[in-house]
Formats: C-alpha cells, sequence, structure tokens
C-alpha cells in the first residue's frame, strides 16, 4: 500500500513538473534557436528542464564552440550539452577531364621537341629529353591545365 | 603525412602568402592560386624544386598565377629565342595575325584563360598569345 501512495505521489509530482516546465522549455528552445542560427545554421535544439543540447555538424571547432556559446546566452539556458560533430569537408581540387587536357597539350607540346606526353584519367605522363631551364617551363604550363598528376620519373633532364 | 614533410617549407610560403589554397588529396599535393608578386612565385618553384629536384616525382601541382596584371599592363616576350605568335583565336590551329619580337613587349588586353591572352603588340596588332610566354615588365 505504501507504495502505491509513493507511485502516485511521484505520478502527480511529474504532471505538475511537466505541466510547468513543458512550455517554458519550449519557450527557451525558441530563444536558443533563434541565437544559434545565425552562428551556425542546420544545428537543431532541444531544451529540457533548461537543458539545452545542440547537435548537427559544423565545418570546423570554431563554429562548433559559437553556437555553444550563444545557446549559454539565451534566456532561461541553465547549461548547454554540445553534441555538435566537426566534419571537414573534403578539399575542393578542380581538376581538368582528359579532353581538355589533350587540347592544352597540342598547344604546349609542339614548343618542346624533345619530349612526349600522354594523357590518361586526367593525369600527364611526361617521356624524353629536356633541359632543366625547358622542363621548368614546361611544368609550369602542364601544371596550369588542372591534371591529377603530371608523372615526368623517367623523364631524362640534360643540363646544357 | 609525408607529403606534409617533404614539401613543409613549400606549404608554409604558400599558405602564408594568402590567397593560395594548398590542398592533399589522393597523394598529390595541389597548390593553387594567386600570388602577390612574380617574386613570390619564383621562391615557391624554388622551394618545390628544393624539395623535388627537377620536379620529376609528380607528386605536386602547382598553378599560381601573378596577381595585379590587369587589362593594359606592359608583359615582355619570354620566349627562348623565337618572336612568339599571335593568333586569331584561342588555339594553335588558328591563323596568324602577328608575331611579337623575342625579348620585346605587348599590351594585355584581356586574358581569355589560362593559357591564352588577347594582346597587342607594338605594331598595333591584336592576337591572341600563348601567356607562358608573357611575363610582367
Amino acid at each position: 500500500m505504501n507504495m502505491k501512495k509513493i507511485g502516485s505521489g511521484v505520478l502527480i509530482a511529474c504532471t505538475l513538473f511537466f505541466a510547468s516546465c513543458a512550455p517554458k522549455d519550449a519557450e527557451i528552445n525558441k530563444n536558443v534557436a533563434e541565437n544559434v542560427q545565425p552562428v551556425a545554421s542546420g544545428i537543431s535544439t532541444d531544451v529540457k528542464d533548461g537543458v539545452a543540447t545542440l547537435s548537427g555538424q559544423v565545418k570546423d571547432e570554431a563554429t562548433r564552440t559559437a553556437a555553444e556559446d550563444a545557446a549559454k546566452k539565451a534566456t532561461g539556458v541553465k547549461s548547454v550539452v554540445n553534441n555538435i560533430t566537426v566534419v571537414v569537408p573534403e578539399p575542393v581540387v578542380t581538376l581538368s577531364p582528359d579532353d581538355a587536357l589533350q587540347k592544352g597539350l597540342n598547344d604546349i607540346m609542339k614548343d618542346y621537341p624533345g619530349a612526349t606526353a600522354v594523357v590518361t584519367n586526367g593525369e600527364i605522363l611526361v617521356t624524353g629529353t629536356l633541359s632543366a631551364e625547358k622542363w621548368k617551363r614546361l611544368k609550369m604550363s602542364l601544371d596550369a591545365l588542372n591534371p591529377k598528376k603530371v608523372d615526368a620519373v623517367t623523364l631524362k633532364i640534360i643540363n646544357p | 603525412m609525408a607529403l606534409q614533410e617533404k614539401y613543409s617549407d613549400l606549404i608554409t610560403a604558400a599558405k602564408s602568402a594568402g590567397g593560395i589554397q594548398v590542398n592533399e588529396l589522393g597523394g598529390v599535393l595541389y597548390i593553387k592560386g594567386q600570388a602577390s608578386s612574380a617574386a613570390l612565385k619564383d621562391r615557391l618553384w624554388d622551394l618545390y624544386g628544393k624539395a623535388d629536384p627537377n620536379f620529376l616525382t609528380g607528386d605536386v601541382v602547382m598553378d599560381v598565377d601573378v596577381a595585379g596584371i590587369g587589362e593594359g599592363s606592359k608583359l615582355k616576350v619570354t620566349t627562348d629565342t623565337s618572336s612568339l605568335n599571335m593568333r586569331k583565336g584561342p588555339g594553335t590551329d588558328q591563323p596568324l595575325v602577328g608575331k611579337a619580337p623575342h625579348g620585346g613587349t605587348v599590351t594585355l588586353l584581356s586574358k581569355t584563360n589560362d593559357q591564352w591572352w588577347l594582346v597587342r603588340n607594338d605594331a598595333g596588332e591584336e592576337g591572341y598569345a600563348y601567356a607562358q610566354y608573357l611575363s610582367p615588365m
């Protein structure tokens, strides 16, 4: 019987608790979201008993910290649980397709009779013989075409 | 990581320059952007050459332009010995419309792309020339 009493007491306490807290949390959550969104978009926020939880992904640690600081400043927030993860985006490197590389090579290679260049899967393979100075200039030209790689390990360099 | 060590001097110089991006992808270091001066571009290529003599390994692709070469700039023709061909359009398949002498100067009219620039020579002829043979004065 005692247990039953305690049980109903807890039930009443919980009901009262939620009745008083739930709308307040919703209100706080609105404040948190308003503060966090300008700092880090795409972050979801949740508030329970005045404790704000942030989750989602950002691209650096500074944004993660800034989002937490913004959430702390929101009216009614007691503390912040920062579940935001930092995901560094893959580096963006512009690479030319083979036909664009081949077109560039046609223009460039006529000035380098000692060497041959072949394009395969975005890579340029250079073979033959060139002076160090000419090769440096050729390498600069080839790199400007945005190849994936310029392979010249078998190229013979002569110093005039 | 080995790449980062091998080219640490080059990476440091490129990153501290501003305006130049350094990315590593699939075992190749990509260094791209604009250098504030021709001297900086030369320095980057010197550092590259120190870490990888004669640039043969192929683990770096470096495409650094010199900033500030705008329309109206005077450019020096830096061919080996011959004069620089000026063409009707951007491509070696285009007909010749003029020539600029080795060591002479031309005026930049427009940068069509990284390879071909529209220039005017001293005779007033206008045509597309290969950018690699043009250097800022």
